[in-house]
């Protein structure tokens, strides 16, 4: 027991420093409840998705700069899909989308394999060019989505057997989040694949040395990461009904809840709860201030200074524990 | 046992030939890609054309030359969009309340303000340059809306030196070459001959090397991405007097292909090679071949691609001809 | 020597060249069922070299692997171990951030047979959710031994694997691998250990440049003989021309070191450098000598000691510091002391520019000047003044040094700067730092060629287990002694 605590004492830490978030938007507004849970959650599921994504890739020693850009295309290509479709077309487009996803992500991957050429370059150049499949995809703000796909990450959600008082409380946002996360995460992170992840991230030689294929690896954590940016994608898509072919401030965030969340950059530690925990602090911070009637402009300054310092904290322990 | 002394392929001569003299092959694509103009609009060549060329090149190019700098040490400057389209907005904000002076001086210390915050990050923290300069571009963006808010009704004025500067012409030639001929020689010199310039052509080619003859390497770094910034904020105005209307994205749709400005021009993205000759032929061909795309009514998502796929393409490119010699 | 034929592991005429290095020329090992078999030759042999071949990391040029009597296509480590060859190499092939039980899963490892092997090699209590981070060295050897021993193998490859070991754990790891050979398994044992290789190993197989010298059979006083296998003609041929004795400076010392220890390797090493004299140091790979130059380069902190220049403690947290104590090193690895995309030029001036005051117009007359001074000092060949990755070995390595000359030398460290260079450079070399020191200069050479240590210096430090151990005389510095020295077989006190 004191043994896993202290494994995973960083994510309890920042549990109870969400906790306590929370308590003070309930102080700040004392109206906050379900209807605040449910808007909150819906505001963090792109967020959390994207960052999901960055965190398998960073965990794998490595960096995607273009996870935004992804999510865009995946966001234009179900909206465009989906606009006036039928339910059961819809759900064939939401299946094209992750599989959008797991292609780009495989470009992403080999192409760092094959060319040699770093991850972040690689990356940043894909950036672009996802950038401009979704502007010619759809030029501007449009499509369509789904009724049934927008109700899922909007309301409570309906657990029979319990008052509706209490399942009022649980966020669809939060339960689809975790639904999916679990569903491609958890066989992954108990899989060989998992291990790999891991191995090729904290230490690529011993990786080798140890019978595992690298690259192969490498390829899968990218593919991973933008089977993770289509689902962010198309969760933008759901809480707004439409595609949005500009890519959100989601690089930047991740990195930042990635880095927060108790994954080093560089790679070979930590999860996924302490970043997905990291991004619902970030969210609730930003939503706190704009409770507190702080200009959206100047929240968007905090938040970004916020992020900025996280990061800059980060790569001082990075540097440290090089040195050490 | 003998030692073989491997032939060079035809292609480690041809890399080496870049790697020597990247003015030549890059001189040659320029004229190459203004000929497949002429052919596509025999119409469209003209000494009018040449100078409205060189003139939308002319912000690239200096854009291009924070890239330049930056990516010789093997970082990279992407806040330099923001940072113009702030010292731009706030120069012509503030010059009806304050004068012209006053005004550009405030600008040009924001611009230095970012650049500090992005040598600090990159220097003393160790934050990836890509990473911390877009953080900074996002605060920076914050800082800008704020202000606009504050500032909205108080009116817009360009002075008229930087509108001479932008957009006019003496001789047939834009005036802003006053502006950017001094400014890149005074680049091509320092690279070559003053100590800063040697050091980050050092820093790019061996940090740990540098670092041994004695080199503080954060002290590189935190006055080359300062310079960056206000190099940056220069090219604000200047492209404030071109474009003559003060937005919140002015030159944001410059950062993406100043970084390819650069990269074509021969300087490598690792750091170690390359110089702004390079980037100012680099700038010119990116102005052209945007010519070229806009005539084929090529959308914007096109473009944003081809550039993406130069950049990787390039560098991919670089990375096989250095292994190979 | 066992016939080929039956060998479980066969090598023959393996040859592999790195650019202009030539690792091998023609090396060879036969390994016979139930033999341990070491693998021996002084640093620059080209043993690491061959294991790297033996296990499918690196490709030969030429040559070829037999593994039970088939052509071996071996092109990984996992490749290596379907064909029953598991290597254990120096540094543990081991994840830092995953648990024992992870790292043995990750390698479809059997749990027991792990279990059994790491109490026999006595660490009964080692718990299998133990991170490898949190284990100390000596642990992770053991695991990544037992490892190996779980995967059953053939052929059993160990690389220096007692180097971080405390003497216990080395008796029974000895125990253990000599009961494998009984069992009938094979092993390669490289070490540079005699004791050990007298205890466990049936024969020696000696590598000297590249070239395999000698398969002898294991008996009592084999180490003289081996010895000067690994040194060949080289004793004969000495060159003769060793530096004139000179009356040891008195005084105030140029550089004073004394009870310095960093990390695990480099625990207490004191000694004294005068003006004019040349300082060999004279260690094994792997002894502190790398951290030693790292510390004095002001590159890495000391965690205890002190170092004085002429008379007043210094403490360097920067290669700047240690520059401007006069102090100037030329590390080991060229690729750490050049900017090899840039000229000859550019890569003499950087210490010129470093500081900040220099940042500016540079001097381009007097920079010249100083450069063509220090080429003409170094003699090196300018014909490829583009980029200094085009010049050869020899000349590079003149470049790093020049560096210093340019601006005048007071203490220079040189880290093994003939490695991989042409005799004519060499001798350049030497006949550079006795010019150096005879104008006032004083200088630490660490030299792998322990022949080097009598033509150019005038005593030699030699360094063992991270301190030193003798100090000898140019005048004695014959190779044997040396090596006997470096290996820990002297009788010697330590002076």
């Amino acid at each position: 027991m004191r043994r896993w605590i202290e494994a995973n004492a960083w994510t309890l830490g920042l549990a109870v420093l969400l906790a306590v978030l929370l308590l003070a938007t309930k102080v700040i507004q004392p109206g906050f409840g379900a209807t605040g849970l449910d808007s909150l959650a819906r505001a963090a599921l792109p967020f959390a998705l994207a960052t999901v994504g960055m965190a398998v890739v960073v965990i794998a020693g490595g960096i995607d700069l273009s996870v935004a850009a992804m999510m865009a295309v995946a966001s234009v290509t179900g909206a465009v899909l989906m606009a006036g479709a039928g339910d059961g077309q819809a759900l064939l487009a939401v299946i094209a989308v992750l599989a959008l996803g797991i292609a780009m992500g495989t470009v992403n991957g080999v192409l760092i394999v094959v060319t040699r050429v770093p991850d972040i370059v690689v990356t940043l150049a894909m950036l672009f060019v996802w950038q401009g499949v979704a502007l010619l995809i759809l030029n501007a703000p449009g499509g369509g989505a789904a009724p049934w796909l927008r109700a899922m990450s909007a309301g409570g959600v309906a657990l029979p057997g319990l008052p509706q008082g209490l399942t009022d409380w649980l966020p669809r946002g939060v339960v689809f989040l975790a639904v999916v996360t679990a569903l491609i995460w958890v066989p992954i992170r108990r899989s060989k694949l998992g291990l790999r992840l891991y191995a090729i991230g904290s230490d690529p030689l011993a990786a080798f040395r140890s019978g595992v294929p690298v690259g192969q690896t490498r390829i899968a954590a990218y593919a991973i990461c933008g089977l993770f940016a289509a689902l962010g994608g198309l969760s933008v898509t759901m809480s707004t009904g439409i595609g949005e072919p500009i890519p959100g401030p989601y690089l930047l965030a991740s990195v930042a809840a990635v880095v927060l969340g108790g994954v080093v950059l560089g790679g070979g530690r930590g999860g996924i709860l302490g970043p997905i925990l990291a991004v619902f602090i970030l969210r609730t911070v930003r939503m706190d201030l704009t409770m507190l009637s702080v200009d959206p402009n100047v929240a968007a300054i905090i938040e970004g200074t916020i992020m900025v310092a996280v990061v800059m904290f980060g790569a001082i322990l990075a540097t440290r524990g090089r040195k050490a | 046992m003998t030692a073989m002394t491997e032939a060079p392929s035809a292609l480690t001569r041809l890399g080496r030939l870049m790697a020597d003299n990247p003015l030549l092959p890059l001189t040659l694509l320029l004229f190459l890609l203004i000929g497949v103009l002429a052919v596509m609009n025999p119409a469209i060549l003209s000494l009018f054309w040449a100078g409205n060329t060189i003139k939308i090149a002319i912000p690239l190019a200096m854009l291009a030359a924070c890239q330049t700098l930056t990516m010789l040490t093997g970082g990279i400057d992407l806040s330099v969009g923001t940072v113009a389209t702030i010292t731009a907005f706030m120069t012509a904000t503030l010059a009806p309340l304050t004068g012209v002076p006053p005004a550009i001086a405030v600008a040009l210390a924001c611009a230095v303000l970012v650049g500090l915050v992005n040598g600090f990050g990159v220097a003393i923290c160790r934050v990836h340059p890509l990473i911390m300069t877009l953080g900074t571009a996002l605060i920076a963006t914050g800082c800008l809306l704020v202000y606009q808010r504050y500032v909205i009704a108080t009116g817009v004025l360009i002075p008229d030196f930087l509108i001479w500067l932008g957009t006019g012409r003496s001789l047939g030639l834009p005036n802003s070459l006053a502006l950017f001929v001094p400014f890149a020689i005074l680049i091509i010199w320092a690279q070559r001959r003053s100590g800063f310039g040697r050091l980050l052509y050092a820093i790019g080619a061996n940090e740990e090397a540098a670092r041994l003859s004695g080199v503080r390497v954060w002290q590189v770094h935190l006055t080359l991405y300062t310079l960056s910034s206000l190099i940056a904020g220069v090219t604000g105005m200047l492209y404030l007097g071109q474009i003559k209307t003060a937005s919140l994205s002015l030159a944001l749709p410059l950062d993406l292909p100043s970084v390819a400005a650069a990269v074509i021009g021969g300087t490598s993205i690792f750091g170690g090679r390359g110089g702004y000759g390079g980037t100012i032929l680099g700038a010119l061909i990116l102005t052209v071949l945007t010519t070229m795309l806009t005539l084929l009514q090529i959308p914007e998502g096109g473009r944003r691609i081809l550039f993406g796929l130069i950049i990787l393409a390039v560098t991919a490119l670089f990375i096989r001809l250095t292994e190979r010699s | 020597m066992p016939d080929s034929a039956d060998a479980v592991l066969d090598a023959k005429g393996v040859a592999k060249r790195f650019g202009a290095v030539q690792a091998l020329r023609d090396a060879s090992l036969q390994v016979g069922r139930g033999q341990v078999v070491a693998l021996m030759g002084a640093n620059g042999a080209g043993k690491s070299t061959f294991v790297k071949i033996l296990t499918g990391v690196l490709r030969p040029d030429s040559g070829h692997v037999k593994i039970k009597g088939r052509e071996s296509t071996v092109a990984s480590p996992a490749g290596a171990r379907a064909w029953g060859l598991v290597p254990v190499y120096q540094e543990p092939s081991l994840i830092p951030d995953l648990s024992v039980a992870d790292n043995l899963r990750l390698g479809d490892t059997a749990m027991e047979p792990f279990r059994h092997w790491v109490a026999e090699l006595g660490l009964p209590d080692l718990q299998p959710d133990a991170m490898i981070r949190s284990l100390p060295l000596a642990s992770l050897r053991i695991v990544d031994l037992a490892r190996a021993l779980a995967m059953e193998p053939d052929v059993l490859l160990l690389d220096e694997l007692t180097a971080a070991l405390p003497t216990d754990l080395v008796a029974r790891v000895l125990k253990v691998v000599r009961a494998q050979a009984d069992a009938g398994r094979s092993v390669i044992y490289v070490s540079h250990r005699f004791t050990e290789i007298a205890a466990i190993c049936d024969r020696a197989t000696v590598l000297r440049d590249g070239l395999t010298v000698g398969d002898l059979a294991i008996e009592p006083g084999i180490e003289e003989r081996i010895v000067e296998m690994m040194l060949g003609g080289a004793v004969a041929a000495a060159v003769t021309e060793a530096r004139p004795g000179r009356p040891v400076a008195s005084g105030t010392p140029r550089l004073r070191v004394r009870g310095l220890r960093t990390g695990t390797r480099l625990t207490d090493v004191s000694f004294d450098l005068h003006k004019g004299e040349v300082l060999g140091v004279v260690a094994l790979e792997g002894q502190g000598q790398d951290e030693l130059f790292n510390v004095l380069a002001g590159n890495r902190r000391a965690s205890a000691g002190t170092v004085e220049v002429d008379g007043r403690p210094k403490a360097f947290s920067h290669p700047a510091d240690a520059i401007a104590a006069g102090l100037t090193l030329v590390p080991g690895d060229r690729a750490h002391a050049l900017l090899m995309s840039r000229s000859v030029r550019e890569n003499i001036a950087v210490p010129l520019i470093a500081r900040i005051r220099n940042w500016g117009a540079v001097p381009m007359r007097e920079e010249a000047a100083k450069v063509a001074t220090a080429v003409e000092t170094l003699q090196i060949d300018t014909r490829a003044q583009g980029e200094v990755r085009r010049l050869s070995g020899g000349n590079q390595q003149k470049v790093t040094i020049a560096r210093w000359i340019a601006n005048g030398v007071q203490t220079l460290l040189l880290f093994d700067p003939t490695r991989g260079i042409d005799i004519r450079t060499k001798r350049q070399i030497y006949a550079l730092v006795r010019d150096l020191a005879d104008q006032g200069a004083a200088v630490l050479f660490y030299t792998s060629e322990l022949a080097e240590i009598r033509l150019a210096c005038d005593r030699a430090v030699v360094i063992f287990n991270g301190r030193v151990v003798d100090v000898i005389d140019a005048a004695e510095a014959d190779e044997s002694t040396l090596m006997r020295a470096a290996y820990g077989l002297s009788e010697r006190a330590p002076a």
